[in-house]
């Protein structure tokens, strides 16, 4: 508690201290505005800290001043001599008493009520004496905290140096433990290790500034702006007391600058303009500070227009940064997030304070140089939320060690999203033409495996292996398999040198407790040499997601036993139902089993008349819009999903392949198979169409076939077993060219290269239907 | 002209690196391999609570591999833009003063010789070929690249 009181008391002095000068300008121009605030500010601060530390006179005293200016700054109220008088006199007031608490002496005795009385509107009194004593506080005040100014090359030093103490203190206790030791030499080891420890803190916080430093500036800021564009705007700051490392201030001084200069221009309509759309003429721009575990968030908000995320949208078009196609898949948030596209403004014209096209992309490149993150959120008509996250300190960045092949490295704490082991319940693993996919309850990540981006031979299993989630700065997220996770620890990184940087794999180096050298990975980077591809940013990740959600849409199959005891599934969609029958309604009649359910006949498949044997027997009836058939079977056993991969059968038959369905190998019925060789001579001569799918592109594999299978055609990997009647292919691939067949060209871009490109754009659905269409047309002809 | 030496010998070649770069001769223990970093950075090896990149001459000069697989090796220790590097070399052997500016060597070295060559100059001891500590850690790659 006492240390909390001093801190409120050294915090009052220093503001009283900041106010000394202020007060007087206030009283010379009681309609100051910035003035008024931040005395309005310094009350606000006491009463808060009042109520917490039960001084109810303090607390009756800055409440009845924060009412007052709370007034003028409303417009409720204009500021006058005599109220500028009365404040005075409460803060001198409050002066006093907190020098009182200081020193530890009872408050100093007297009626604060009439000093409280003539704050009200009207009141007189208590003007005379104040001028002077106001002029005192201000000398008392600025002799009162004793600092000293310190080059910030010294402080670096000096916070270097301890840094490399800690260090030191490591390898020594290291050495220490591997020696025998004599029991004073311990003793007095830990006596210079907390030494040690202390200061560091101490040195730590030196480097901490509160975000005041930055915060200051703003509302002079904002109110010249505001004049300058004839609008009115009230600023309101909170968190000012959160603090952050000095070199991350000066940071993101440009960013918020940025950001605030843009809610002042862009957000805030005119006067006139707002009180047309029904708000109140003075625009409100909060700006706050809060500290959110090892982050700091810094909201902006405005009561402004808001932004048109359709207007940015057509911008993003007309100057090329997105596609049409693309455009019209953008989530709401997503097109605001275009306002960080290199070469966007909505601005229809350009002032002399923003819209000049460099703007919020430098932002979010200079925050996230600095390893944080800028959210946009906004909602037209009214306001702006910009939200700023960063990292609380540079140097000492809290780790992960994760150790691969028996070595160890360390990942940024902030870039981890979550830890999975990969053999873990909500986790399986799959390879996709050689790339890693990892499907974390049912999300689909690309998966990297460390030891192969390193190089490095790992005698861990895959299965064993534990997978690291990673979200790099503005990037997507993806897995990281490595071999073993060992601790936290917050580390002091190190720039490594060129040679290792030029990696692009580390983003520096520390040393361990063991006084081992650690290198601290770069999750973007990481991302980047593993070939997961990041630069495309939330928009573009998300346009690939929905195709590939649609062809990973796992296909729902009942289960069941064959009369031959097999475990087969049959997809739910071509079921219609299920019957039991009397084994004496099954007949072989012209040729081909037949089963009698109620009036009619049906062929029945997955039986041979001496399979059925006596008794019931349940079927279940399948149809394909114009023909039934029966299949007999012994029991359901589930309904399920097919989940894994199908390994398709060599040639066509009544099982089109196997897969794992709830973890044990089931044959699929191959129900067009079943109604071709069922339903009579017209069904039997249509013969699929092959078509060539390069089975080495996964995304080939994962979202083409399923569309070109729904096309009626039979999807072959391997040109060798038989002759395709269409292959399909990606622009500038090699095909081998003894297939007989017709070959369509895919291309990544949505616009074609001239007008002798015969392709097709690879996400252009309809384009890519009538291309197969077409081929299958010649091929029947 | 009285600018000191230090006489290392890398792949049993005498040769002279400007005693004023190299802060200290160290015999490194432990190395932490770097993937991915190009073939001449041999690890990374901790003194007294810094970092060391250490680079192996050999590799660098394009004549080899230094084995490390024994365990300690001598190297000089170099400060370069900041950053520390540790360069392993066969035997560290003397410190000699410069008998004269380096001059141009006129014959025909090995390219990896080449391309941290300062020159050659004179001491007690005869001819020693001057390296350029900065080249040889560049290392090859770079050059190749730039």
């Amino acid at each position: 508690m006492d240390d909390l009181i001093a801190d409120f008391v050294a915090e009052c002095r220093e503001m009283l201290e900041a106010l000394g000068g202020e007060i007087v300008a206030w009283e010379a121009q009681p309609d100051d505005r910035a003035r008024l605030d931040s005395i309005f500010r310094f009350v606000h601060t006491v009463k808060g800290n009042c109520g917490f530390f039960e001084f109810p006179r303090l607390e009756a005293l800055s409440h009845a001043a924060e009412d007052a200016l709370a007034d003028c700054r409303a417009g409720r109220r204009v500021p006058d001599g005599a109220l500028v008088s009365a404040v005075l006199a409460v803060i001198d007031r409050i002066g006093e008493m907190v020098a009182a608490i200081e020193a530890g002496e009872n408050m100093p005795t007297g009626d604060d009520n009439y000093l409280i009385d003539a704050l009200a509107p009207g009141a007189e009194g208590a003007a005379t004496p104040v001028v002077t004593t106001a002029a005192d506080a201000a000398t008392k005040a600025s002799a009162a905290p004793r600092t000293i100014r310190l080059s910030v090359e010294l402080l670096d030093r000096v916070m270097s140096t301890v840094s490399d103490m800690v260090l030191a203190r490591n390898e020594l206790a290291r050495r220490l433990r591997e020696s025998e030791n004599d029991v004073h030499v311990d003793g007095a080891f830990e006596r210079l290790s907390s030494i040690i420890a202390e200061m560091r803190d101490a040195i730590t916080r030196t480097r901490m500034q509160r975000i005041e430093n930055l915060f200051v500036g703003l509302p002079r800021m904002v109110r010249d702006l505001s004049a300058e564009l004839g609008k009115q705007v009230l600023v309101d700051i909170e968190g000012g007391d959160v603090e952050l490392d000095r070199e991350m201030i000066e940071m993101i001084r440009d960013p918020l600058t940025h950001i605030i200069r843009n809610a002042v221009d862009h957000g805030i309509e005119k006067p006139a303009e707002r009180l047309r759309g029904g708000k109140r003429e003075i625009g409100v721009l909060s700006v706050s500070a809060r500290q959110s575990g090892n982050q700091i968030l810094i909201d902006i908000h405005d009561d402004g227009r808001g932004i048109d995320g359709k207007k940015l949208v057509d911008k993003a078009i007309s100057s090329g940064v997105i596609s049409k196609e693309d455009a019209a898949q953008l989530s709401p948030r997503e097109q605001l997030a275009l306002i960080f596209e290199a070469g966007l403004s909505t601005a229809t014209e350009v002032t002399a304070i923003s819209g000049r096209g460099v703007g919020m992309d430098v932002v979010r490149s200079n925050i996230e140089r600095i390893g944080g993150i800028v959210e946009v959120d906004s909602r037209l008509g009214e306001g702006t939320h910009m939200t700023l996250r960063v990292p609380l300190t540079l140097t000492i960045i809290p780790a992960l060690t994760v150790s691969i092949a028996g070595q160890h490295f360390a990942i940024p704490r902030s870039a981890i999203e979550e830890i999975v082991r990969a053999n873990g319940e909500s986790v399986t693993l799959e390879h996709l033409g050689g790339a890693g996919v990892a499907t974390i309850r049912g999300r689909r990540v690309p998966e990297v495996s460390l030891a192969s981006i390193l190089g490095l031979e790992s005698n861990v299993a895959e299965r064993d292996r534990t997978l690291i989630v990673l979200r790099p700065a503005g990037g997507d997220v993806y897995a990281l398999s490595v071999d073993r996770i060992h601790d936290h620890e917050e580390l002091v990184v190190k720039p490594a040198a060129p040679a290792v940087m030029a990696t692009g794999l580390y983003a520096g180096t520390t040393l361990a407790d063991d006084g081992s050298p650690i290198l601290l990975f770069d999750a973007a980077g990481i991302a980047q040499v593993g070939g997961v591809r990041l630069e495309m940013q939330e928009r573009t990740a998300r346009i690939a997601e929905g195709p590939t959600q649609a062809a990973s849409k796992s296909t729902p199959v009942l289960l069941f036993r064959g009369l031959d005891g097999g475990r087969r599934a049959l997809r739910l969609a071509v079921v219609d139902r299920i019957e039991e029958v009397p084994a004496s309604n099954i007949k072989e009649a012209a040729g081909q089993v037949r089963v009698q359910v109620g009036d009619a006949i049906l062929p029945l498949a997955g039986a041979t008349k001496a399979e059925i044997g006596e008794g019931k027997v349940r079927l279940f009836r399948l149809n394909d819009g114009a023909h039934e058939i029966g299949y007999a079977f012994a029991e359901v056993v589930d309904f399920a999903t097919i989940e894994s991969d199908v390994i398709h059968s060599e040639r066509p038959g009544e099982i089109s392949g196997v897969s794992l369905i709830n973890n044990e190998p089931a044959e699929l019925v191959d129900a067009h198979w079943l109604f071709a060789n069922h339903v009579g001579a017209a069904a039997r001569k249509i013969e699929q169409l092959v078509c060539l799918v390069p089975v080495w592109d996964p995304w080939m594999q994962n979202m083409l076939r399923p569309l070109v299978e729904a096309a009626g055609y039979r999807v072959i990997d391997d040109p060798q077993d038989e002759a395709a009647d269409v292959v399909i292919a990606c622009q500038g691939e090699d095909v081998p060219d003894d297939t007989s067949g017709k070959t369509i060209w895919l291309r990544s871009e949505p616009e074609a290269a001239g007008k002798k490109d015969q392709s097709i754009y690879r996400y252009d659905r309809a384009g890519l239907l009538m291309a197969l269409k077409t081929a299958g047309a010649g091929r029947n002809k | 002209m009285n600018e000191l030496l230090l006489i290392v010998s890398i792949a049993n070649e005498r040769v002279a690196l400007p005693a004023a770069a190299v802060e200290s001769v160290v015999e490194l223990e432990s190395l932490i391999p770097v993937p991915r970093a190009g073939p001449h950075v041999a690890g990374l090896s901790a003194l007294r609570s810094r970092v060391l990149t250490v680079i192996d001459c050999m590799r660098s000069l394009e004549l080899g591999t230094t084995d490390c697989s024994d365990g300690i090796r001598e190297a000089a220790v170099v400060e370069l833009d900041g950053h520390h590097y540790a360069l392993i070399v066969d035997l560290v052997e003397d410190v000699v003063e410069a008998l004269s500016d380096p001059t141009p060597v006129r014959a025909a070295m090995g390219p990896g010789w080449e391309r941290v060559s300062q020159g050659m100059v004179e001491t007690e001891q005869g001819p020693h070929l001057l390296v350029d500590v900065a080249a040889l850690i560049a290392g090859s790659e770079t050059k190749a690249a730039a």
